[in-house]
This record gives C-alpha cells, structure tokens and sequence, in this order.
C-alpha cells in the first residue's frame, strides 16, 4: 500500500500534532532499586563487577555501597510480564502515534540507535520514575526495510527527590512491511541460517550470461551486425541498433579501470572492507566486480587482473578478480 | 574483571580492548530479556519471534546494553564509571551464533577523566551492534 500525494500530505500534518508532546503517562518503577534484581541482571549478563553485588569490595570502591549496573536504568521502570499481554494504556501517545502508522500500513517497526546518559549511579533504596517526550519525526526515507519515518523519543529519568538521573534517547523505524519472506518456521537448525548475497534480477535478456557463469564460463556479448562487445547483456546493440547478438568467452584478463573500497554500510553476506573495480578486459569491454585476496590500500589504477569463477555462496557463483601474477 | 581499575594516565588512544566472544544461547537472549524486566514475547517465545518474521527469540536491547557495558567495565575494573552508552543497532542477535565484542580508546578528556571507547559487537550475519560507551577512570596518586 502506498499513499497517494495528497494522503501522504494529510497523513503527514497528523503526525505533526505529535512532535514535542510528553508521551501522556508516567512510568514509574514498581520496587525500589534493589539486590534482588540487580543480582539476577548480572547473572543473565554474567557481570561479575563487585560494585553491584558485593558490599564490601562495593564500600572500598569509588562508589562507597553497592550500586546498581548503569545499564539497567530502564529496567527499574518497564512493565514486566504485562509486557506480554500487549494490552496498551489508551493515554499512551506514543502507542497512539504507532497505531496511526499501523492504519497507514506502516506495520513493520524496529529500534535503530539509542543513547543513555548516566548522571549519577542508583543505589539501592532509589525510587525512579520516567517521563518519555516524542522529540522528532523523520521526513519519508527509503531505507533497506522499505520505506518509513523514524521517530525519536527522550525519556528523562528521576529519583524519589525529582533530581534526574538519567536520560535516554530512542530511535524506531515505523516502515511498511510489504512482502517480507514468510518465517523460517521450519528452520530448528542451530546456528541462524547465514545471509547469502544479493540474487541478480534474472529474465530473458540476462540469464544466459548467468548460465554460462555456472559452467564457469565468463561470456562476453557481441553484436552480430558490427561485432561490438557489450557488458552487462541487454537486448539491443547501443553502435547499430541491432537486436541480433552471440557471444564470446573472456580470457578473463584486464587492468583496473577505476575502484572503491566499501567499508559502510555492512549488508550481510559480504565480507568488509569491499573492493569493488570497474575491469577494463583484454577483449575490449568493461566489467565490474570484486577484487580479492588483496588489502584495499595496495589496489591501484592500471593494475593487471585475471578473473576466475567462483562460488561466493551457497547458490551463486560470480566471477572475481585477483591480481595477476 | 579487572582486580584493579586502570588509571587514566596509563591509557592511550589507540589502546585495544581484550576481545570478548560471547555465546548466544536460548538462556541468554531469555534471562536477559527477563532480568531487564522487558517480557516482549519475540525475547521469549519462540513461536512469537517466527510470526514477527525472525527464525528465532532475539536479544532485547537491554541486554545488548548490559553486556556493551560488562565489556567494557570488566576491562576498565571496579573504580571505573560508564557515563554514556550511545549504539547503533543492526543485525540479530540470534541463539546458535557467537557475538564478539572488540573495543577501542577514540579520545581522552583530561578536563573529566573520561576516555571515549568505540565498540561493536559482530555477529556472523554482520554488525549487531557499534557505538561509543563514555567512561571515567580513576585519575593521580
């Protein structure tokens, strides 16, 4: 579902009304920092820091008495097992404001960045309570989930005596899930199915260059009419126009036209840094792909390369390049 | 841990932290979600995870938090104090794999003592987690 011009305008105005407003309700923790849970918290995260659960290493330390691990400061004020019901409070503007994205169909919703400040550290006997403010919502983006708007909120933190003890800033992605790929249900095995790399878009004018590649053959189109070479396959010669075309098998020999090093974003399946060159090749025609088994630092412009086919996962072959020796 | 806390003036930018693999188990993701007090079911329930799109139960943030913050104090030792922890998320963590945890000191502050380490924790899928945790070392005689 997408929303036309004129949607997307009225859709965006609503979302106005809730920047810079304080979230309705205030979340405040139901036990007094105390051993018990900070002692099962440190367990789960195997912390073994005396300062958090042995008085006496505790009293010796900068910290004077047992304190509690900064990282749980949410934790004194989240909800438990009522978490699990996914009953929401109606006050609650920020539920409110991502049932108005549900209604918009953007369903999907995954947490991005956040950011906490500890002012001071809790001990036990703190009572803590939290205000939560929605600071900001993107504009539309196009992101690799699909498109969406990023929402940040800030959450103050203050202790029984209103003095804050710490904030925390939180981005989500409210995007439209379209057709994710149906659950791994049948997935039991142990270690998560690793990420392959990205398929190439497959139909009639390509996938017999690909063909070629799995009997490791790097193929090289040429135009029947004037024997141009072209690169990648495409059904009409760009010299004459015309749509009659064989092809030729690559030497796999070339120099390094020009190159990047791809360091950020990581997409899984890749392996990082990432050199990836565009290959001027012996019979005339360009190619891009990655240059391996070298440090990015020693590629450079004009360096002779060989191509080899091979497998770079569980489906896929591709041809890669190495320098030549 | 660390027996003692090491001392401003003794580290550097550019110092490494000790590499630290950490095990993705079923009671990890789970005791973890539990002890931060986050039930979220895809952090529990298996069957909740898989109708969300994911294979398995997935680490909740506050965990990723509190072992970004074991990390680093493990290294840093008792007298050490976390003043901002500020990540990145990106891949799952999921059961079966392993997280390792690297770190490096970005900057130093003598105003405050506080040293800048940049983390990230990589799983085999890619980067779950990067960022930056804000620390104050014990400083002088």
């Amino acid at each position: 579902m997408s929303l036309s011009g004129k949607e997307r305008e009225e859709f965006e105005k609503q979302l106005e009304a809730y920047v810079g407003i304080d979230i309705g309700i205030e979340d405040a923790s139901r036990d007094a920092v105390n051993q018990a849970m900070i002692r099962q918290w440190c367990e789960a995260m195997g912390d073994a820091c005396g300062a958090y659960t042995a008085p006496e290493a505790a009293a010796k330390s900068v910290h004077g008495e047992v304190v509690a691990p900064p990282a749980m400061l949410q934790a004194w004020i989240l909800g438990g097992v009522a978490m699990a019901t996914g009953e929401d409070d109606p006050r609650d503007k920020q539920r409110e404001l991502h049932r108005l994205f549900d209604a918009r169909g953007y369903t999907g919703v995954v947490a991005t960045n956040t950011e906490q400040e500890y002012l001071r550290y809790l001990k036990l006997g703190d009572r803590i309570r939290a205000r939560t403010q929605i600071e900001s919502i993107s504009e539309q983006k196009a992101t690799g989930l699909g498109i969406g708007y990023f929402i940040n909120t800030r959450t103050r933190f203050v202790d029984q005596n209103d003095k804050e003890v710490g904030w925390m800033t939180f981005r989500v992605l409210k995007f439209e899930a379209g057709d994710q790929p149906a659950a791994a249900a049948e997935s039991n095995s142990a270690v998560p199915a690793k990420p392959q790399r990205l398929r190439p878009a497959l139909g009639h004018d390509n996938r017999w260059w690909w063909d070629c590649v799995e009997k490791d053959e790097l193929a090289i189109q040429r135009c029947s009419a004037c024997a141009v070479l072209r690169h990648p396959p495409r059904p009409m010669c760009g010299e004459c126009q015309s749509t009659e075309w064989d092809y030729v098998f690559s030497s796999g020999e070339g120099t390094i036209h020009s190159y990047v090093v791809i360091r950020h974003p990581e997409v899984p399946g890749y392996t990082y840094p990432l050199v990836v060159a565009v290959v001027d090749l012996a019979e005339g025609t360009r190619f891009v792909g990655n240059v391996v088994d070298i440090e990015p630092e020693e590629v450079e412009i004009g360096m002779a390369v060989q191509a080899s086919i091979e497998r770079v996962d569980d489906e896929m072959k591709l041809p890669v390049f190495r320098r030549a020796s | 841990m660390s027996a003692t806390t090491i001392r401003y003036e003794d580290v550097s930018v550019g110092d490494t932290l000790p590499e630290l693999p950490i095990p993705l188990t079923v009671s990890l993701i789970v005791s973890g979600a539990l002890a931060s007090q986050d039930y979220t079911p895809v952090h529990h329930d298996k069957k909740a995870a898989q109708e969300a799109g994911m294979q398995d139960v997935f680490m909740n943030i506050l965990t990723t938090n509190g072992l970004v913050s074991r990390f680093v104090t493990h290294w840093a030792g008792i007298d050490a104090q976390v003043r901002n922890v500020n990540i990145k998320l990106g891949t799952p963590n999921l059961p079966g794999d392993t997280m390792t945890l690297t770190g490096e000191i970005k900057d130093k502050d003598d105003a405050t003592a506080t040293v800048v380490v940049e983390i990230a924790g990589k799983n085999s899928w890619g980067a779950h987690v990067t960022g930056t945790v804000k620390l104050a070392l014990p400083q002088g005689a």
